[in-house]
């Protein structure tokens, strides 16, 4: 079943082309990955889908409604959520506090002026069993400046998680961090989100862990799909093999 | 009733009672002129409490806020000069509906913009008040401003009034209660506030204005309700001073004051909530030391401004914060993670 | 008709005065993103250094010698700026911008204390200039040579500039400065040295514009902040960073208070901050702003 369609969706920033009418389409509850070299695209795209851009044309389906012109609280509330690469965290609160501010807002309680957070027992529960999930529940008062990279990584993703989504994108979870903690960090996200029933869009580079955690790949290159298909299909994909995989096949 | 004593709310109960038993003894300790000095600090512990709510919990420098803390002091004077009003309790509904209007209406504008720009419009509309109130004299007084005596005055919906002689020491004596009572009100209120699912958005939104924006949060119609909010705190406390001070003029408006309020929050910390109160008292003792002292007062704020800003960034309960993080013995797990980082 | 043209050449004055004390503002601003609230405090200090050059310490001495020290109080104010910047403000660029608003607040509560010290508290003039200089006909009015004058040096002032900042060889470093430090810094440039010449030049401006307003207008204490809320509605109009900007920006301030004071003059700088308000509302970063 078709979570999300584009139809082809077109963005040039003047002679780039960024996104160059792309046919992209996400089946409900499969883990992807959205390959390809830098410039070729995949940012872009997730920009375009969570409106971080709006497009120069073509068209956005999420569950069958046209979410083109949607703003990012109406995409929020259809249930596409994002991380990013650049961490994106609320430095100076606890992790605590990152995470249920994020159920709090899904659940629309951020105008309760003169209710305490910390009173509200149900969010509390779901916040500290997220930080349990992402393994961060022992950092949960720790001021997130002062956490590890991956740890903030992985919050970053957990924020994005905590709007329980019902397609989820995360753009270079494990970028900048060391080869180690990839895994573990992958390990983390990909059990949480399948346990979750989340339907997930994972832009990534290193592709040991593309082949290893993915349902399917989407490659793309210069702004236009490449190659589409199960990790062994993409494997034998000529275009791909040329353009990523630079002759080298792992895993 | 237990329930609502655990958690933090709690904890600040229980910090705070023994300071507030202090305080309910001072005009029993000291004179007249101690305890009237004090009540100004409360007072602009209020203003300062109110000011942080846009600065330290959502990242916002307004430059302006004399607007709303003049206007609070003019609202009462113009109760006093044309509707002939002697009650305390209207003041106050007066002044904080007053204020509330204009920051509901400054803040629309404010809150589109964000660091320098926002600091120098909020500080141009404050200004707006300040020529409005110089100029317009035959409504505001002008430079001579508009006395508001308390001689002429009831708190507590007429309870208390002050006429006749020995009038002054019972004012001093009892307003320094009621400014108090109000104080520690506030002071509950914006605990709660900042505590709330609403402050934490902010704190979002100060920490991060993307990402809150990404979550769900309408980060420019939360900035509005913190700049109303922070405004009428600011415009009660304007309020509550026009009274002991028994005039008020456009000084009040003048922006250099709202520089005052800047000062006196960061001398206390902005980055937590016991920061502001400290400070707007600590200020108020030091303004008043300095002024005693020498006519070269602002020489030695702004002195004392500087090694603030260069050695004390957090504020004295900053300082002290982390004054006591030094001291504490550190638990073992926390060693061996600072090590590993 | 013929009061128009008084009120004209009395804006296009108060203009010069205005454009100097904002376009230093402004390339402060451009070059180290730092807003100055002393700024107006320079511009006071300019002026009460220059009229006790001349007015004290050169009273009745021949007015070549007064005219020659006119700018003295220009160069005060730059070496003030040129010691302040590696003390005050360059332990504080990284930390945020409310910390340089602290600071230069705290300046500009030092300054007028100092100006109260060296100056005392009343009104220090200068007039022996205007008197020389006498009066001249305008179309059949009479009208201060000296503010013709300053006119004049006004307009001189924003060629200058102009000049400086875009054909020079520090004009450009200035300029890259301003767009991107870190690269400028990569590329060899001395940084440090263009932040400190840029906060001299820009107090030079603020202090020649109170040099020069002296012989017209006495040097009093408040002046200075007064002036800074007038210099902030021109660069918020005008756009903070820009040169034309704060060329337009006093230009319309001026003419509207001008205007202001002849027709309304209870409002009449109400309606200034009101513009500016209204300006910020439609293009946030002013009319020639650069983005913050």
């Amino acid at each position: 079943m078709t979570l999300l369609q584009t139809v082809k969706l077109r963005k040039h920033f003047g002679d780039t082309k960024a996104v160059d009418d792309v046919d992209f389409v996400v089946t409900k509850g499969e883990f992807l990955s959205l390959v390809g070299s830098n410039g070729a695209g995949k940012t872009t795209l997730v920009n375009l889908i969570s409106a971080f851009l709006r497009p120069d044309s073509g068209q956005i389906l999420f569950d069958g409604a046209d979410i083109t012109h949607a703003s990012v609280a109406e995409r929020l509330r259809a249930g596409i959520a994002r991380s990013f690469q650049l961490v994106n965290v609320f430095d100076d609160m606890t992790a605590f506090d990152n995470i249920s501010l994020s159920i709090f807002s899904r659940e629309g309680k951020t105008l309760h002026i003169t209710a305490l957070a910390e009173r509200d027992e149900e969010v509390q529960r779901e916040a500290d069993d997220i930080l349990q999930q992402f393994g961060l529940k022992a950092k949960r008062d720790v001021a997130v400046r002062g956490l590890a990279q991956g740890e903030r990584k992985l919050l970053d993703v957990a924020i994005a998680y905590a709007l329980r989504p019902r397609l989820l994108f995360l753009d270079e979870p494990t970028s900048g961090v060391s080869t180690r903690n990839k895994s573990q960090i992958m390990d983390i996200i990909s059990s949480v989100v399948r346990a979750g029933n989340v339907t997930a869009v994972v832009i990534e580079h290193d592709m040991d862990v593309v082949f290893k955690y993915s349902d399917r790949i989407v490659a793309m290159h210069e702004g236009a799909v490449i190659g589409d298909g199960t990790p062994d299909e993409i494997r034998r994909n000529e275009a791909v093999r040329a353009n990523l995989l630079g002759g080298s096949l792992p895993g | 009733m237990g329930a609502l004593f655990r958690g933090s709310l709690g904890r600040l109960l229980a910090w705070s009672a023994p300071v507030v038993v202090l305080l309910l003894l001072v005009p029993l300790a000291g004179n007249p002129y101690q305890t009237q000095l004090l009540t100004y600090g409360l007072i602009f512990a209020i203003a300062a409490l109110g000011f942080n709510l846009l600065l330290g919990y959502t990242g916002l420098l307004s430059f302006g806020h004399s607007a709303y803390f003049g206007l609070g002091a003019y609202s009462a004077a113009f109760m006093v000069r044309y509707l002939g009003v002697g009650n305390m309790e209207l003041y106050l509904l007066g002044g904080v509906l007053m204020t509330a209007l204009v920051s509901a209406a400054f803040g629309y504008i404010c809150v589109r913009h964000t660091k320098i720009f926002f600091a120098i419009l909020a500080l141009a509309l404050s200004q707006v008040l300040w020529t409005l109130a110089y100029k317009f004299f035959w409504v505001t007084g002008g430079t001579d401003g508009i006395r508001v005596p308390f001689s002429k005055m009831t708190l507590l919906a007429g309870l208390l009034d002050f006429a006749g002689s020995g009038g002054y020491q019972k004012f001093v004596f009892a307003y320094y209660y009621y400014v108090l009572f109000l104080f520690c009100l506030c002071t509950l209120l914006m605990w709660v506030i900042v505590h709330s699912p609403f402050g934490k958005a902010l704190q979002a939104i100060r920490d991060n204005e993307t990402r809150a924006q990404f979550l769900g949060v309408r980060v420019r119609q939360y900035r509005w309700l913190a700049f109303l909010i922070s405004g009428t705190f600011t415009g009660l406390a304007g309020t509550l001073w026009v009274p002991l001070n028994g005039l008020v003029t456009p000084d009040i408006l003048y922006w250099p004051f709202s520089g005052e309020l800047v000062f006196m929050t960061v001398l206390g910390g902005f980055r937590n909530f016991t920061g502001p109160i400290i400070g707007a008292i600590a200020f108020n003792y030091l303004k008043a030391y300095a002024v005693a002292t020498t006519q070269y007062w602002q020489f030695l704020l702004g002195f004392v401004l500087v090694v603030l800003v260069m050695a004390m960034p957090l504020g004295i309960v900053g300082a002290l914060a982390r004054l006591k993080a030094k001291l504490r013995p550190k638990p073992e797990a926390e060693k061996a993670e600072e090590a590993a980082q | 008709m013929d009061i128009l043209i008084i009120q004209i050449l009395n804006s296009i004055f108060y203009a010069s005065i205005l454009f100097l004390i904002a376009a230093g503002l402004s390339l402060i601003y451009g070059v180290m993103r730092i807003v100055n609230l002393a700024h107006g405090s320079f511009f006071a200090f300019g002026a009460y250094v220059t009229a006790w050059t001349i007015g004290t310490l050169a009273a009745g001495a021949p007015v070549t010698l007064q005219f020659l020290l006119l700018p003295a109080g220009a160069i005060a104010v730059a070496a003030v700026g040129a010691a302040i910047e590696p003390t005050l403000l360059r332990p504080l660029y990284s930390r945020p911008e409310e910390a340089q608003l602290l600071i230069t607040f705290a300046l500009l509560l030092i300054l007028e204390d100092v100006m109260h010290f060296l100056f005392g508290g009343i009104p220090l003039t200068a007039g022996a200039i205007m008197d020389a200089t006498g009066i001249m006909r305008v179309m059949g009015l009479v009208y201060p040579v000296y503010n013709l004058l300053v006119i004049v040096i006004g307009v001189a002032a924003a060629l200058f500039l102009w000049y400086f900042v875009y054909r020079t060889k520090f004009g450009i470093i200035l300029r890259a400065t301003s767009q991107n430090m870190r690269m400028a810094s990569a590329l060899g440039l001395n940084v440090k040295k263009v932040y400190v010449q840029a906060f001299a030049i820009g107090c030079f401006m603020a202090g020649l514009g109170g040099a020069i307003v002296v012989p017209a207008q006495a040097a009093q204490l408040g002046m200075g902040i007064e002036a800074l809320v007038l210099a902030f509605v021109v660069v918020v109009i005008g756009g903070l960073g820009s040169l034309e900007g704060a060329l337009i920006g006093a230009l319309l301030v001026s003419f509207v208070r001008t205007a202001g004071i002849q027709f309304f003059p209870e409002v009449e700088l109400a309606v200034l901050y009101l513009i500016a308000a209204v300006v910020l509302v439609i293009r946030p970063t002013g009319l020639f702003g650069k983005p913050a």
